[in-house]
């Protein structure tokens, strides 16, 4: 169910993500004084390529994780195996990419 | 202050629990109260024991919830008020009454490679062995293993997923790659990597927790992740 | 009831941190695709965006804030926390000793935190 690949791939996701979280936390902290605007958020991060990569690859590393860590639970708890295990993955991975990269697209670029 | 009187209830298939009134006696194991069921009670209950001392493995039962040795384990220990509720190991099918199949576990004790793989003949010299080296302390740190399922009944990652291997097998594992005189590297890493391999454990330790021998399964499949991991980056797979 | 005793017949510690890191995880994944779908908004509707901030300052929404805040962290120290106990070879007391300097520099940047705040 889990192979050592998708072991590896979880492993990796996460050590990648761990600064960017810390980063994110002390983002939230900073940015929640004083109330939240749309404004506000996308003055700091319209037109960055920095807060691009930045979230881009949170978003990227974030949908391997979640598929994986949901693929394991719906596995153990849910009963779900086979090739339905495997749609389910993909499903939830490229779901999580998708909805995650509009969202950054719509704070940078868009 | 012993009660004269044990209420013992044992759980007899998935609806069936069976209440018994056993003599309460200062010095008595778990066992010990089974024996008394089935050998003034109910003759027809079934159970499994052989040595009595704790070095066959095969007399575990879930006792109150917990799995345990039970020809070790004193009732006083396990006494919840004066009642205790005995039960046929978890994980396993059950064959009858307490007693379990234990083929699924011991079906992965091979599956897990914990076999011998020798590369010398009889008419080599008998290989020398530091015995104080780190990877024979290492190796050393399991020979005690009982095979008694204890931690295989403890772990929810088996009870989740039928495939896993467990950690009885898996620490063999472990302490096979560790022998100087065990040549089974490469087929151990394959095999503890595989679908039901050392990578599905969550470390919750339940294992550790619960092994009669003081074993810690734990650690040792946590040492199998980092030797895969490393072959992993070496061999690219 | 017997789910209950089938949790405390086996809550030590590495168990109750294991179902903290699975629940966390969990709570997150469900949570990431309704805060992808709120930042969306930048783009296809401003003004709905500044309507789901707006309702940040709720008391029930500052909350739930706050187990969100809680989930992420929890859930990466616990996987930090999993990754030095399966890769790193430590001792017994050597872990201990980790994962209380951990909490001890975490609770002074909290401290750090408030104060900035």
């Amino acid at each position: 169910m889990l192979g050592l690949r998708l072991y590896m791939l979880q492993r990796i996701t996460a050590l990648l993500m761990a600064p960017l979280v810390l980063g994110h936390l002390a983002v939230m902290i900073y940015a929640i004084q004083g109330g939240l605007s749309a404004a506000e958020i996308l003055g700091r991060t319209q037109g960055s390529i920095l807060w691009f990569l930045f979230y881009g690859v949170f978003v990227v590393a974030v949908a391997i994780h979640g598929a994986i860590g949901l693929r394991v639970i719906a596995f153990e708890w849910g009963g779900m195996k086979g090739a339905v295990l495997n749609l389910f993955t993909w499903a939830v991975g490229i779901g999580l990419l998708t909805l995650g990269a509009r969202a950054v697209w719509a704070v940078t670029f868009a | 202050m012993t009660p004269d009187f044990l209420t013992v209830t044992i759980e007899r298939g998935p609806d069936r629990q069976d209440r018994f009134e056993v003599p309460a006696y200062d010095n008595q194991t778990v066992l010990d109260v089974v024996s008394w069921v089935q050998q003034n009670a109910d003759p027809t209950l079934s159970y499994r024991f052989a040595c009595r001392v704790g070095m066959c493995g095969s007399c575990a039962m879930m006792v109150n919830g917990v799995p345990r040795w039970t020809c070790r384990t004193h009732i006083s220990k396990v006494l919840d008020g004066n009642a205790v509720t005995i039960g046929p190991l978890r994980n396993l099918p059950v064959i009858k009454d307490l007693a379990v199949d234990m083929d699924p576990f011991f079906d992965k004790w091979v599956a897990a490679e914990g076999v011998h793989h020798g590369a010398l003949t009889r008419d080599d010299p008998i290989a020398p062995i530091e015995a104080e080296s780190a990877a024979r302390v290492e190796a050393n740190a399991a020979i005690e293993c009982i095979n008694c399922s204890v931690c295989y009944a403890a772990c929810d990652t088996v009870a989740g997923n039928p495939d896993y291997l467990g950690p009885a097998a898996l620490q063999r594992a472990w302490t096979l790659l560790n022998d100087v005189k065990d040549e089974g590297r490469t087929a151990i890493l394959d095999a503890v990597s595989g679908t039901g391999g050392c990578h599905n454990c969550h470390s919750m330790g339940s294992c550790t927790a619960y092994c009669p021998n003081e074993l810690d399964p734990m650690s040792a499949i946590a040492g199998l992740k980092r030797e895969t991991a490393k072959s992993f980056f070496r061999r690219g797979r | 009831m017997r789910a209950a005793r089938g949790i405390t017949s086996r809550a030590h510690p590495l168990w109750l941190a294991y179902i903290l890191h699975r629940l966390s995880g969990l709570g997150l994944a469900l949570f990431l695709p309704f805060h992808f779908w709120v930042l969306a908004m930048a783009m296809t509707d401003p003004a709905r965006l500044d309507g789901f901030l707006a309702m940040t300052e709720a008391g029930m929404v500052k909350l739930a804030e706050f187990g969100l805040v809680f989930l992420l962290a929890v859930h990466m120290f616990g996987g930090l926390r999993l990754m030095a106990m399966e890769w790193l070879p430590w001792s017994a007391s050597q872990k201990t000793l980790a994962a209380g300097t951990t909490a001890a520099s975490f609770l002074i940047a909290c401290l750090f935190f408030l104060k900035a705040v």
